[in-house]
């Protein structure tokens, strides 16, 4: 199985404070890979160094076997790369068809993929001309996936979706993202929970102080609970 | 003259004032509301539209509509450029770092004035308007240019607010303003957006200064008064707050013009800030800017 995305040997920094150490990590098309790890262990600076928004100083990140590290930030997300930050991160002041409209803009994409989108999401079509700051936590995270599905990626990112929301919305958008490992999508999703990360991950990454450490299949993990105990202090 | 008549009189010149005020501070709020610097050269910008309006026009022979028309065409592109250099050679090597860019715009100031002193000259000189026709009120007559100005600064104004709300650029402006980072991580070009949206700015302000300078004569030092006004304006509209910044101009432009009437021109520039010291006092985002969370 080739990788869609292959990061190798990241170095990534605050200013001269080093967060990454030569993180790598490989997706596949077709794949969900989860990067699981404590508060602070860097999976956030990871999916930062890879949309270039904390470039990296050292290491290769491959989008189809292409190097795209030395890409400007703003010429990465055209390659194909659909990232849903951490808390959201919309653009509150715009309404939800405004912040879809970035979406397409970014890669021009076809208005089908905004179709697309409000079929996955109802919700939002009823919504098109809200300020998207008014809309409920779930709904938000909604956009937030939707915006980043308008760039019709080849790589989604989800930096902890499911954070703070009700099961009915976890559940949504865990079904969304299986229907996009379905479609052939490599997936790229943090989580600090165990219990998030599970029911759709294939793999799981533990990440560790900037460093990417064991990688095991999830079907595994739900025995071993001392991988779950050194990385995120439960299950023991 | 009644009060009446004389009272409609200094609410048209208010009204002129206001247009050209609203015009020039919508520079300042743009550039302010999208990158967070404070450019204290803006009314250096201001300037040289008027002095480019002048040179445009003395190089022009003919009616003097045509050498107008080429001023708001030629003074605005120059002073945008002359803008986007200032922008790309100064700002972004600050980083755009609110402090810096503050102390670095002082200096542009300064380096603006002065060039104009030396190739310009310290002389005020006049544009001809570039039409010439009265309106006749029962009670007095007026420069139907004045009119005119109140007209063309409203439809720029007009056509700001529709590339801000409906084109792919104001689009990616706005997006810009409300978080950079995560507007890059969708291909905007954030620090394209940045050289566009601080040449648009000085733009404005050259504007603004085109339809003035038939009115008041072009000087090297006539920038001062526009920032100042334009300052007390964003402020009291609410930082960044463009629908605030036009009404803020309104309020500020018309008293401006009336209390310098009846008054004296000092007393309306007290007023105003004092204005701004008790709406920074009792309602620091501005009357209509947003409050911080
Ligand atoms: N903008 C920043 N400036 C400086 N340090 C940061 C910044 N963002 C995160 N860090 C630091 O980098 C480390 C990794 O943070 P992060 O990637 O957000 O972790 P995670 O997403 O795994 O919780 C932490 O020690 C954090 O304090
Ligand atoms: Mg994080």
């Amino acid at each position: 199985m080739t990788a869609m995305l292959k990061v190798d040997g990241l170095d990534a920094f605050y200013g001269r404070v080093q967060v990454l150490h030569g993180l790598s990590l490989e997706v596949a098309k077709g794949e969900i890979l989860c990067l699981l790890g404590r508060n602070g262990a860097g999976k956030t600076t990871a999916l930062k160094a890879i949309m270039g928004l904390v470039p990296p100083r050292v290491g290769a990140v491959m989008l189809d076997g292409v190097d795209i590290s030395l890409l400007r930030a703003e010429d990465i997300a055209k390659e194909g790369i659909g990232y849903v930050p951490q808390g959201r991160r919309l653009f509150a002041e715009l309404t939800v068809a405004e912040n879809l409209e970035i979406g397409l803009m970014a890669r021009n994409s076809p208005r089908h993929a905004r179709d697309r989108v409000l079929d996955l999401f109802p919700v939002l079509a009823e919504r098109l001309h809200q300020r998207s700051g008014t809309l409920s936590g779930g709904e938000q995270q909604m956009l937030a996936i939707g915006r980043a599905l308008c760039l019709e990626p080849a790589v989604l990112m989800l930096d902890e979706p499911t954070e703070g929301l009700m099961p009915a919305m976890i559940q949504r958008i865990r079904e969304v993202v299986l229907l996009l490992r379905a479609e052939g999508v490599a997936v790229l999703l943090v989580e600090q929970r165990v219990e998030a990360v599970l029911p759709v991950a294939d793999r799981v990454l533990f990440v560790e102080n900037g460093r990417s450490r064991d990688c095991v299949r999830a079907s595994d993990l739900g025995a071993d609970h001392a991988l779950l105990h050194r990385y995120v202090g439960v299950g023991a | 003259m009644d009060l009446g008549p004389y009272l409609m009189l200094a609410s048209l010149e208010g009204a002129v004032g206001a247009a050209v005020l609203a015009l020039t501070a919508l520079g300042l709020s743009l550039v302010f509301g999208v990158m967070r610097i404070v450019n204290v050269a803006h009314g250096e910008f201001y300037m040289l539209g008027a002095v480019l309006a002048w040179w445009v026009t003395s190089m022009i022979g003919g009616h003097p509509a045509l050498g107008f028309v080429a001023a708001m065409v030629v003074a605005p592109l120059v002073v945008g450029l002359i803008a986007a250099a200032a922008e790309r050679l100064v700002l972004r090597r600050l980083n755009y770092d609110p402090e810096a860019t503050i102390v670095a715009t002082i200096g542009l100031l300064y380096v603006i004035q002065q060039l104009a002193l030396s190739t310009y000259g310290a002389d005020a000189r006049p544009v001809p308007a570039p039409i010439d026709f009265r309106i006749q009120f029962p009670w007095f007559g007026y420069s139907g240019y004045k009119l005119c100005v109140i007209v063309a600064s409203a439809a720029l104004m007009l056509g700001v607010w529709l590339v801000l709300t409906r084109t792919r650029a104001g689009l990616m402006m706005r997006a810009t303003q409300y978080d950079p980072e995560t507007a890059r991580a969708f291909a905007i070009p954030v620090g394209r957006v940045y050289a566009g949206v601080f040449a648009a700015g000085a733009m404005l302000a050259a504007l603004g200064a085109v339809l003035i300078v038939p009115i008041q004569q072009a000087h090297y030092l006539m920038g001062h008064d526009p920032l100042l006004l334009s300052f007390i304006v964003v402020i009291i509209g609410g930082l960044g707050s463009l629908r605030g910044t036009v009404l803020a101009a309104v309020i500020i432009g018309m008293s401006d013009g009336i209390i310098s009437v009846f008054f004296s021109p000092t007393l309306a520039k007290i007023l105003a800030t004092l204005l701004v010291a008790f709406v920074l006092v009792w309602r620091p985002t501005g009357l209509f800017g947003a409050r911080a969370a």
